[in-house]
């Protein structure tokens, strides 16, 4: 072993090795009492991980033309050896990868995550979601079929309803007048562009992670708290070193979480038409639009509220700034939020109510954007559109009026 | 870290359990991304052994066949270039092919199976360019006694009409003879011989 | 809680009641993959009376032969034609252009046609042709209504006449009825259909077997791990509790 101190020596008088491990997993402190909630970070960046590096063997056989790309796919999928697999693992991943974020970022609502002193934790956070959808949107032109075709047809068509400058927009984002061999190449070169991006963000996500240290179930800041515990005399008292404990422990996460990914992966890559859609198995055909258009299940809420909004003087521009709307208002969270307590354990049941209401039609919303308009649904869309807005921007007044419950100073469980 | 009631033999036996569990499964996950760099079936469609139809070729004349992307050369060897094989071998680098570049029924003075056929890759052993078919000297550049072979436009390498290389060129070693066999006195197999090498 | 888990779990897995559309009822096509004599019955009728006019161009004729337990002799004398070699895939010699001229539509390749109409739209469509005076080859279906297709297996069924029933005023599909009979009765009929329908799941992901064989393997390795995982989780967390 002293061959290895004198070889670490060297490496860390050159490079901070020795350090980043320590602070960043050995000595790193996490609050002792994380839950169920608190395995979707690790298992996110899995995911990132299994995109990119499915995506890249992808991209070695997939031939980003307009003739050719749907021909390769296949040629993926049945040609190349174990192809099949790389291939599934990417389009099954990629819904996974969405379901993970959703419950990750659902955790950030749970337990007040995004409070002081975690506001640009969670900004960071939302610039990920954003760069997640963009990928996952030029993505899924890539197979060129009907969906991929009609799909990335209508969400272009979004930027053709910016007044005045609209029309020309969506031709530069296309390249062409139509979706066409040009927007699909440079799809390509943006999906594989986008994920190294995210590779970055992902860093100084955990870099401001690492700075403020993590939250908990308790939205109990344990830096705050007093010091000591059997590991270290200066570190929280309710915090444990990040490695082995909970190395141990996400590693029993991933392995639980690929159970569920395999199971997916082997026995449903289409999951009924949710992960990859019937009518993309059609090559895209620019005269002929299917029955019915569907953006893939992770953009359905936002797609139904689109679809909720009334066009006004004949511009469908209100129904896309709504929807853009809906995602940028998840930035002001941590500043709408006035309530002085963090967790759901301690806050009061309007907020409860709140959470609650919300979450369901963020549901019902990502169901009524797989489903064919009608007088009906749209109302209902419509209902849940306030609803969801109103979660945000009524926040500021109702998570004051909430009743809530003292905070114990300790972590106690 | 305190060892107070710490079963640290438990500990290693299950961090090494799962450590080994671990690399086993990364040696699973390797294998699909590994293994899809092979030739894919559409690859190994066109790598397949090629029928090439000899019964229209006269004595003196070369066919060209592509099998997997590269020319392959039927020539019929009149007489006189048979008598002309048996030359000088001082001349050649490789006279008896004892370098692996044929099947093992092809090591013989004509290099062929049938000594009227010659049936080489015609790809130059030097640097890949494909050599010209030279059934006379037309150009300076050959030798006053050519008796016909091939001769490479890139760096000037010969070879004779049994694809053996002149001493004294670029090109190292004698061109390469593929597997192949005769279904019938006028089909050939490139690319498989049915197991005879 | 519990309920905002099962809410936020249900936005996951987004109301699997998606809906076929259409309206019409498609029968419940019962294939099984794993029996390589239904699956060879139904590549013979393929390549017999599909592939002059559709390919499946992305499947290989050798893939094919291994696949459905066929050696490459008994696919080249028997479901090949003569040009094609065995590691071809499923192409036809009809050119798009003319096929366009002949049937006013260019026939679609059929490759992963089970996969964009599903099977059971599939063993419907095969069985729901029926004589309509009105159309260029005196057939139309009711699952695809003005469908550009003869009816190419009318010989083996024969032909029906459909009967529609008035519901508030629509003419609604309502039963078929045998008009002419054909070689074979409705069962050997509908079994042959199922045996066509059961060869087009196959080429439509030839590897859909091998995929569910290889996800048993991959699960159980995937169980013991988990089991070994949260023993040493557990043996570590000893220190913390």
């Amino acid at each position: 072993m002293s061959e290895n101190k004198g070889f670490m020596a060297w490496i860390d008088a050159r490079y901070p090795a020795t350090q980043v491990w320590s602070e960043h997993l050995a000595d790193y402190y996490a609050p002792k009492n994380f839950n169920f909630w608190y395995f979707f970070g690790s298992l996110a960046m899995l995911m990132l991980v299994n995109q990119i590096l499915t995506g890249v063997w992808l991209a070695m056989s997939y031939k980003p033309d307009a003739a050719l790309a749907f021909g390769s796919v296949e040629y993926i999928m049945r040609d190349v050896n174990w192809g099949w697999l790389i291939r599934y693992m990417h389009s099954t991943g990629a819904s996974f990868f969405f379901i993970v974020i959703y419950l990750h970022m659902f955790r950030g609502l749970l337990y007040g995550s995004y409070r002081k002193p975690r506001e640009l934790l969670w900004v960071i956070g939302v610039v990920l979601y954003v760069l997640m959808m963009a990928t996952a949107f030029m993505g899924y032109l890539l197979p060129w079929g009907q969906m991929s075709y009609w799909g990335a047809q209508v969400i272009v068509n979004l930027f053709s309803t910016v007044p005045f400058v609209g029309e020309e927009l969506g031709i530069f984002i296309r390249g062409d007048f139509v979706i066409s061999d040009a927007t699909l190449n440079r799809f390509f070169a943006l999906h594989f562009l986008l994920p190294f991006l995210l590779c970055a963000v992902v860093f100084i996500h955990i870099v401001a992670l690492h700075k403020v240290g993590s939250n908990n179930p308790e939205g109990i800041e344990i830096k705050k708290g007093p010091k000591g515990n059997k590991w270290s005399d200066t570190a929280p008292a309710d915090g444990i070193p990040f490695h082995p404990y909970y190395s141990v422990k996400d590693i029993a996460g991933i392995i639980g979480f690929l159970i569920l990914f395999s199971a997916a992966l082997f026995f449903a890559p289409e999951m009924g038409g949710f992960f990859i859609e019937h009518p993309n198995f059609e090559p895209a055909n620019p005269l002929k639009t299917p029955n019915h258009i569907a953006p893939v299940w992770y953009f359905t809420p936002f797609y139904a509220i689109l679809r909720a909004v009334p066009s006004i003087a004949g511009s469908a521009f209100p129904g896309v700034v709504a929807m853009g709307a809906a995602i940028v208002v998840m930035f002001f969270l941590p500043w709408l939020d006035k309530s002085p307590v963090k967790s759901i354990r301690y806050k009061g049941p309007i907020y409860k109510v709140a959470l609650a209401l919300f979450v369901v039609s963020f549901v019902i919303l990502g169901y009524l954007g797989v489903q064919p308009t009608s007088p009906g649904k749209t109302l209902l869309a419509q209902i849940c559109s306030i609803i969801y807005f109103a979660f945000f921007l009524l926040m500021p007044w109702y998570s004051k009026i909430d009743k809530t419950k003292p905070v114990p100073e300790r972590v106690t469980k | 870290m305190s060892a107070d009631g710490v079963d640290l033999k438990r500990r290693r036996t299950l961090t090494l359990a799962t450590s080994a569990f671990g690399a086993v499964g990364a040696g699973f996950v390797a294998v699909p991304f590994l293994a899809s760099w092979n030739p894919s079936e559409r690859a190994k469609a066109a790598g397949a052994p090629v029928e090439a139809d000899i019964s229209k070729l006269e004595p003196g004349q070369l066919l060209r066949v592509k099998w997997r992307g590269k020319p392959v050369w039927v020539v019929s060897r009149t007489e006189k270039n048979q008598q002309e094989l048996a030359r000088d071998d001082a001349e050649l680098a490789d006279p008896n092919s004892e370098m692996v570049q044929q099947p093992s029924y092809c090591q013989n003075p004509t290099r062929s199976i049938k000594p009227n056929y010659l049936v080489a890759v015609g790809i130059c052993t030097h640097l890949g360019c494909s050599p010209t078919y030279m059934p006379k000297r037309t150009i300076d550049g050959l030798p006053e006694n050519w008796k016909g072979g091939f001769f490479c436009p890139c760096h000037g390498s010969r070879f004779d009409l049994a694809g053996r290389v002149f001493a004294g060129v670029p090109a190292p070693t004698n061109l390469v003879i593929p597997k192949h066999q005769y279904l019938s006195d006028t089909t050939l197999l490139i690319g498989e011989d049915g197991g005879a090498s | 809680m519990k309920k905002l888990i099962i809410a936020f779990v249900m936005a996951v897995v987004p109301a699997l009641g998606m809906a076929a559309g259409g309206g019409v009822h498609l029968d419940h096509a019962d294939i099984d993959l794993g029996d390589q004599a239904s699956l060879q019955r139904g590549a013979k009728l393929f390549v017999n009376n599909c592939l002059s006019c559709h390919s499946a161009k992305y499947q290989r004729y050798n893939r094919m032969a291994k696949d459905l337990g066929l050696s490459e002799e008994e696919v080249t004398a028997n479901l090949m034609f003569t040009t094609d070699r065995i590691g071809d895939t499923m192409q036809i010699a009809m050119s798009p252009e003319n096929a366009g001229k002949w049937f006013g539509v260019i026939p679609p390749d059929l490759s992963v046609i089970s996969r964009s109409r599903g099977v059971d739209w599939l063993y419907t469509y095969f069985r729901s042709f029926y004589v309509d005076e009105s159309r260029p080859f005196g057939v139309n279906n009711i699952v695809f209504p003005d469908v550009g297709m003869p009816h190419v297996f009318w010989e083996l069924q024969g032909m029906q006449k459909a009967n529609f029933k008035d519901v508030d005023g629509k003419q609604v599909f309502d039963s078929f009825e045998l008009v002419s009979k054909g070689k074979m009765s409705v069962e050997e009929f509908d079994g042959a259909m199922l045996d066509l329908t059961a060869f087009l799941s196959y080429i439509g992901e030839p590897v859909q077997m091998e995929r569910r064989a290889l996800g048993v393997k991959v699960i159980i390795f995937l169980l013991f791990f988990f089991v070994v995982a949260i023993m040493l989780k557990k043996e570590y967390w000893k220190d913390v509790h």
